[in-house]
């Protein structure tokens, strides 16, 4: 199929479309004639509604979802789907969860959900189950498997040490540096489903992983971490073609380790120092990041965003849009065998903002 | 007699005033003691924790708190200021910035400089970047 620029924007309102909204975002979506095979579809993610009282709740946090939501609204062709990849809420309440839905609820197609820390550590995830779904769950997708998990779990010692009350081990898993927090894992249970789910699948099918937590470990004390993402990994390791795209770190991130390359996503509702500006503990940040630009903080959305992500022959391409920013793509080089920004990646054509301290 | 007493008065005041000048010499720069360092670093370390507290807690109207942004203080940069903020179109001190912050993301009313509460924030700030040499003036 022959597709042009104009194919995909929009008919009506397009002069609009195109000056509120980077054109980039469309070149993107008529870049690629690949196979049948190949798709797109949308990731939003870590959008942290947050209550401040009744029907009050943070402007700034409700702003970021809203305009992912238009922005994804306005992709033509539609992606195939969308995810949502967890901290859906700041606190875990039913106000926020249900306030965050009704938000999600004009984005047009088919989404599905990652839970977060934000949204589990109230009631467990009883009303994330009653509302949305399953905490884990796979699905395939026109020749890919696509596993879901729910990597934020920790020790049971944690979860159920005397708490005054479910809000205040709530609150001391919200606090990204919690000295008192507790590492984030997939744990037994879900790595023997894991285990059995991937057993039916042919080696040779791409496999890709969405979960909330990074499942490689970066820096325990913000749990940028899983606490046994090497077994994952091992479960990952004989497939020939295994990517995982996690949100939490509020920040653009990429590695590959042997066959499994990493994707970060982007929050929409604020960013998160690399874990290397804080100058009092080592971290492990891959080196194969180019960092995106220091956040402006008189521009409210800058440095947050959302994904438009492209499936080529089983590998991702991810493309970041970032409002008040200029977009970045990062996409699998099948010659190096590992994730690449299309601009940035080679150390001369790196830029200033860049560079975090 | 009258005289002799005022003599007498005159000495007595001569002496006291030497002996508290004596005093105030032995209190001069360089004489402290190692509990005078442990206190005043107890001191300090109390309005850090203090400002550790503030840092994670509602200080506007809208319950956002700074952590939420900056975890650790991280990406505060203390040892940056006093610096020209591009966006303010001045040098600025930290203490301005960390009112902007308050006044926007936090949707709340600014602190005076001389806030005991400031000080507080801009120690947990700066102790949470100890030991990174001064940069003022970088961007």
């Amino acid at each position: 199929m022959n597709m042009n620029r104009r194919a995909f924007l929009k008919t009506t309102g397009a002069g609009l479309i195109t000056s509120a909204f980077p054109l980039s975002l469309v070149k993107i979506a008529f870049g690629g004639q690949g196979p049948s095979q190949d798709f797109t579809f949308g990731y939003i993610s870590d959008a942290h509604i947050q209550q401040i009282q009744g029907n009050n709740f943070v402007r700034n946090w409700d702003m970021g979802l809203i305009r992912a939501v238009r922005e994804a609204n306005l992709l033509t062709p539609r992606p195939d789907f969308f995810m949502f990849g967890g901290d859906l809420a700041q606190l875990g309440k039913k106000e926020e969860l249900d306030h965050g839905l009704e938000i999600m609820s004009s984005l047009r197609g088919k989404v599905r959900y990652v839970i977060g820390e934000h949204d589990y550590y109230l009631d467990l995830g009883e009303y994330w189950q009653s509302k949305i779904g399953p905490l884990w769950y796979s699905f395939d997708h026109k020749g890919v498997h696509f596993v879901t998990l729910n990597s934020i779990l920790t020790y049971d010692s944690w979860v159920h040490k005397k708490w005054p009350s479910p809000m205040d081990r709530m609150l001391a898993m919200a606090r990204l540096d919690n000295p008192q927090g507790s590492p984030f894992m997939v744990g037994g249970e879900q790595l023997t489903w894991l285990k059995k789910d991937l057993e039916k699948v042919n080696r040779s099918t791409p496999v890709v992983v969405f979960s909330h937590s990074p499942i490689q470990k970066i820096f325990k004390p913000w749990n940028f971490w899983t606490e046994d993402a090497e077994r994952v990994q091992a479960l990952l390791k004989p497939f020939e073609k295994a990517t995982v795209i996690y949100g939490h770190v509020h920040q653009i991130e990429y590695n590959q380790i042997g066959n499994i390359t990493f994707h970060a996503v982007m929050a929409t509702a604020w960013p998160w120092p690399y874990p290397e500006s804080y100058s009092q503990k080592a971290s492990c940040m891959p080196k194969l990041t180019v960092h995106m630009n220091r956040a402006d903080p008189f521009f409210e959305r800058d440095a947050t965003g959302w994904q438009f992500i492209e499936m080529r022959k089983g590998k991702v391409s991810m493309h970041y849009q970032l409002p008040d920013n200029k977009n970045r793509s990062v996409v699998f080089n099948s010659k190096t065998g590992k994730p690449q920004d299309v601009n940035y990646q080679g150390y001369g054509s790196r830029i200033p903002p860049q560079t975090h301290y | 007699m009258r005289k002799n007493r005022k003599l007498h008065g005159v000495s007595l005041v001569i002496l006291m005033a030497s002996v508290l000048l004596a005093i105030s010499f032995s209190l001069q720069a360089g004489d402290f003691t190692q509990e005078d360092l442990e206190r005043w670093d107890k001191e300090f370390m109390t309005v850090v924790m203090k400002g550790d507290k503030l840092f994670h807690s509602a200080l506007g109207t809208n319950k956002v708190s700074c952590d939420q942004c900056h975890p650790n203080a991280a990406n505060t940069h203390p040892e940056t200021y006093p610096k020209f903020q591009q966006q303010i179109g001045r040098v600025v001190s930290l203490f301005e910035m960390v009112n902007w912050c308050i006044q926007n993301p936090l949707e709340g009313d600014p602190l005076p400089a001389d806030d005991p509460k400031m000080a507080a924030l801009l120690s947990y700030m700066t102790y949470e970047r100890r030991g990174v040499p001064l940069a003022p003036g970088k961007h």
